[in-house]
């Protein structure tokens, strides 16, 4: 748990602020419905940024924008508009496009594919001008709404990436909504390097089947995830080498020919998810060929480590929101929109909006009470990031 | 036949609407009000846990709350053994149990019954039904049905009808839908009253129509609700009193072939009814009320047999408690 030293917004504010986003109760839980039920795998998110920008224009926002990577911005201005925030929220969802994402809607709680990473993010963007008019808040600074494209996989933060690089003004601080958990503290992102092996059979079928196993790719892949557990185990806990998917085969009694394996290295350290990709290139690379087998190493994605500090006065202040909430923050390095931003030493959190649960599974649920903590939070969080009290590195 | 296929041509161009139409809402809304118009939501129910949060939610939130569009949004249960009502009230629907509505005329199961007693328990001049098992709902399932009865005074009754995939476990199906429709009242239209042939959707359960109109409709208590309300107010105003609104798409839950084999009992019940009624069939036998349907066990079948009864409501109008209450 972050302990703050900054003195808290009163928690009679806090507390007043939950109690009136109340009203606007139907209009965020229609977004969440409608939001989840939009198809968006990485890539193909024109209908919910179609949504969103419809949201931003009905809230009358200024220089509502489409840019060539398809995120979109409204933004909501500020009194003086010296300053701009940013809050971002990631459109894509992991699910494709012919998946069921109806949404089910019971007491107190909804499920259904992606509604917590991210339909819940979005919908919160997509109420953020409602949540400010109903408060009576109007910031000094310009409150530019992002809705990003391509965060997943291969999509690898393009949207952001994009906005950052063409953006022309500055941006002063920034907020990453994710839908859950409320508590979620990220001021840090960890170094990541994220790659694909595919395998292939280049033998005949007489010989794949008389392996041992007659398994085909499967036992060669087996072989593969085996090595790289034992990269992982020596590395621990500085590193983590995650396999995060494998992809073969298509019956129950022939062997594939050909197959494939994700793979994710995390670390604080860049260094050593550099050396531990080597490693694993190495791996790859040193496949004996007379095997019969071709094995190909593609790397998707890369992070560079970056750290707000535990110190900084913004994750103080977002520390001690949570505790007069009376929510344990839980501090956990991102590797989603955050690296970008503090790689461009922006000051940057994320924050989760309420509790859930089946993350990634089609019964991925959420909470709508707590939903009411996250947005105090979230309000409070962009009030302290307008009195813009601190820079990127605070060395205090 | 030709002056048929000419005045359904021309129906279908003046009184057949697309969704997208009426995209604009502030304008709809300006026009209820400069016309005056109070308009009721009516969701029927039993037990219908799983769908009817969603529906509250996005209409309270979208024609309610953005849009104030419907002034009233109602759950009518036939008495759900499930979460329905508290789901429904949780997401702030008005909920009733049908059977404490005119308690004195007793209840009767059944989604007509349902539907009549809301005319007495709710106050807008134009009553939108929408069943309760859509499962992709938007706002549009309201809005543009009200629409047309809204802008155009002369139309009374409006119908939707979309391209109906059914939901099978995950899978969507492109057609298969309306099957009823399709190999019955279609059929039965097509010989007697072609002219409803026009509408697309006959048995679609989401409609709206002025109370005016309503009031005056005998309500069947069962599955002949819809095919009756059509016939009887064709016989009153012809095929011009109708407009039906595209809505794309709906996906509901799949019925098996014995539950449709049962609306279509109760929906030729009905039919047979009208054509007495209005002297199209002369000296038609007492027809039997129980469905036959039948169940293979190996080598032995077995009779599977339901009484249905389409029993009828009368005209609301004719309720001195319903003329009292809402000053007829």
């Amino acid at each position: 748990m972050v302990k703050g030293t900054v003195k808290a917004s009163p928690r009679e504010a806090l507390l007043s602020h939950r109690e009136k986003l109340g009203n606007l109760r139907e209009i965020l839980y229609a977004n969440i419905v409608m939001a989840g039920e939009i198809p968006a795998p990485t890539g193909s998110e024109r209908r919910i940024t179609r949504f969103l920008s419809d949201r931003f224009t009905e809230c009358g926002l200024d220089s509502l924008s489409l840019d060539q990577a398809g995120n979109v911005a409204g933004v909501l201005s500020g009194k003086t508009g010296r300053r701009n925030l940013l809050v971002a929220a990631h459109l894509d969802k992991i699910w494709g496009e012919s998946e069921d994402h109806t949404v089910s809607v019971g007491v107190g709680m909804m499920s259904g594919r992606g509604l917590a990473d991210n339909s819940l993010g979005v919908a919160v963007l997509a109420t953020l001008p409602l949540i400010f008019e109903e408060l009576g808040i109007e910031l000094d600074a310009n409150l530019i709404l992002l809705g990003t494209t391509r965060s997943f996989g291969r999509g690898n933060l393009r949207g952001i990436r994009f906005f950052l690089e063409n953006f022309e003004q500055e941006i002063d601080s920034a907020l990453c909504l994710e839908g859950i958990d409320l508590g979620r503290l990220s001021y840090s992102t960890l170094g990541m390097a994220r790659g694909e092996i595919a395998v292939e059979l280049s033998a005949d079928i007489e010989s794949i089947q008389s392996r041992e196993d007659a398994s085909g790719v499967i036992g060669v892949l087996s072989d593969l995830v085996q090595d790289i557990l034992k990269i992982n185990e020596r590395e621990q806990p500085h590193t983590r080498v995650l396999t995060g998917s494998i992809e073969a085969g298509s019956g129950y009694s022939v062997p594939p020919r050909s197959g494939l394996l994700r793979f994710e290295v995390r670390s604080l350290d860049a260094d050593r998810v550099a050396r531990v990709e080597e490693e694993i290139n190495a791996l790859v690379n040193d496949y004996p060929t007379c095997s019969g087998v071709a094995m190909k190493i593609e790397m998707i994605a890369h992070r560079r480590p970056g750290d707000l500090g535990e110190g900084h006065p913004l994750v103080r202040e977002a520390g001690e929101i949570l505790g007069a909430l009376g929510i344990d923050s839980k501090v956990e390095p991102s590797v989603s929109e955050l690296a970008p931003l503090l790689e461009k030493r922006i000051p940057s959190l994320t924050l989760g909006v309420t509790r859930g649960a089946n993350r990634h599974t089609p019964a991925e649920s959420i909470l709508l009470d707590p939903i009411f903590d996250g947005l105090a939070q979230i309000v409070s969080v962009l009030e302290f990031m307008d009195r813009g009290e601190f820079s990127f590195r605070e060395d205090a | 036949m030709p002056e048929i296929q000419d005045k359904i041509a021309r129906w279908l161009e003046t009184n057949t609407f697309h969704h997208s139409e009426f995209w604009d809402m502030q304008e709809l809304v300006r026009a209820k009000r400069e016309a005056g118009l109070t308009i009721s939501l009516c969701i029927p129910t039993l037990n219908e846990e799983t769908t009817i949060g969603k529906e509250i939610i996005v209409f309270k939130s979208e024609l309610m709350d953005r849009y104030p569009l419907i002034d009233e949004i109602a759950v009518i249960d036939s008495g759900s053994s499930d979460r329905t009502l508290e789901i429904a009230a949780s997401y702030g629907a008005d909920t009733y149990l049908s059977s404490e509505i005119l308690p004195q005329y007793g209840f009767k199961p059944g989604k007509g019954e349902n539907l009549w007693k809301a005319i007495h328990q709710l106050r807008g001049d134009i009553i939108c039904y929408v069943d309760a098992d859509i499962k992709n709902i938007h706002s549009k399932f309201a809005s543009a049905l009200v629409a047309p009865l809204i802008y155009r005074p002369e139309i009374q009754y409006v119908k939707a009808f979309y391209d109906r995939p059914l939901a099978v476990s995950d899978d969507l199906r492109p057609s298969g839908g309306g099957r009823v429709t399709e190999i019955l009242v279609r059929p039965l239209f097509s010989i007697f009253f072609p002219e409803l042939t026009a509408l697309i959707q006959p048995l679609s359960g989401e409609y709206a129509v002025r109370r005016d109109v309503l009031e005056r409709l005998p309500f069947p208590i069962g599955y002949g609700v819809e095919t009756s309300h059509l016939i009887d107010l064709y016989q009153l105003s012809g095929l011009n009193a109708f407009a039906q609104t595209d809505l794309d798409k709906r996906v509901h839950r799949n019925q098996s072939t014995t539950d449709l084999g049962r609306m279509s009992f109760g929906i030729l019940q009905s039919f047979l009814d009208r054509l007495t009624k209005y002297g199209m069939a002369k000296d038609l036998p007492e027809w039997h009320g129980f469905f036959r349907q039948f169940q293979a066990g190996g080598l032995r079948h077995e009779q599977v047999t339901r009484e249905i009864f389409e029993e009828e409501r009368p005209p609301m109008i004719t309720l001195p408690e319903y003329r009292e209450r809402h000053g007829r």
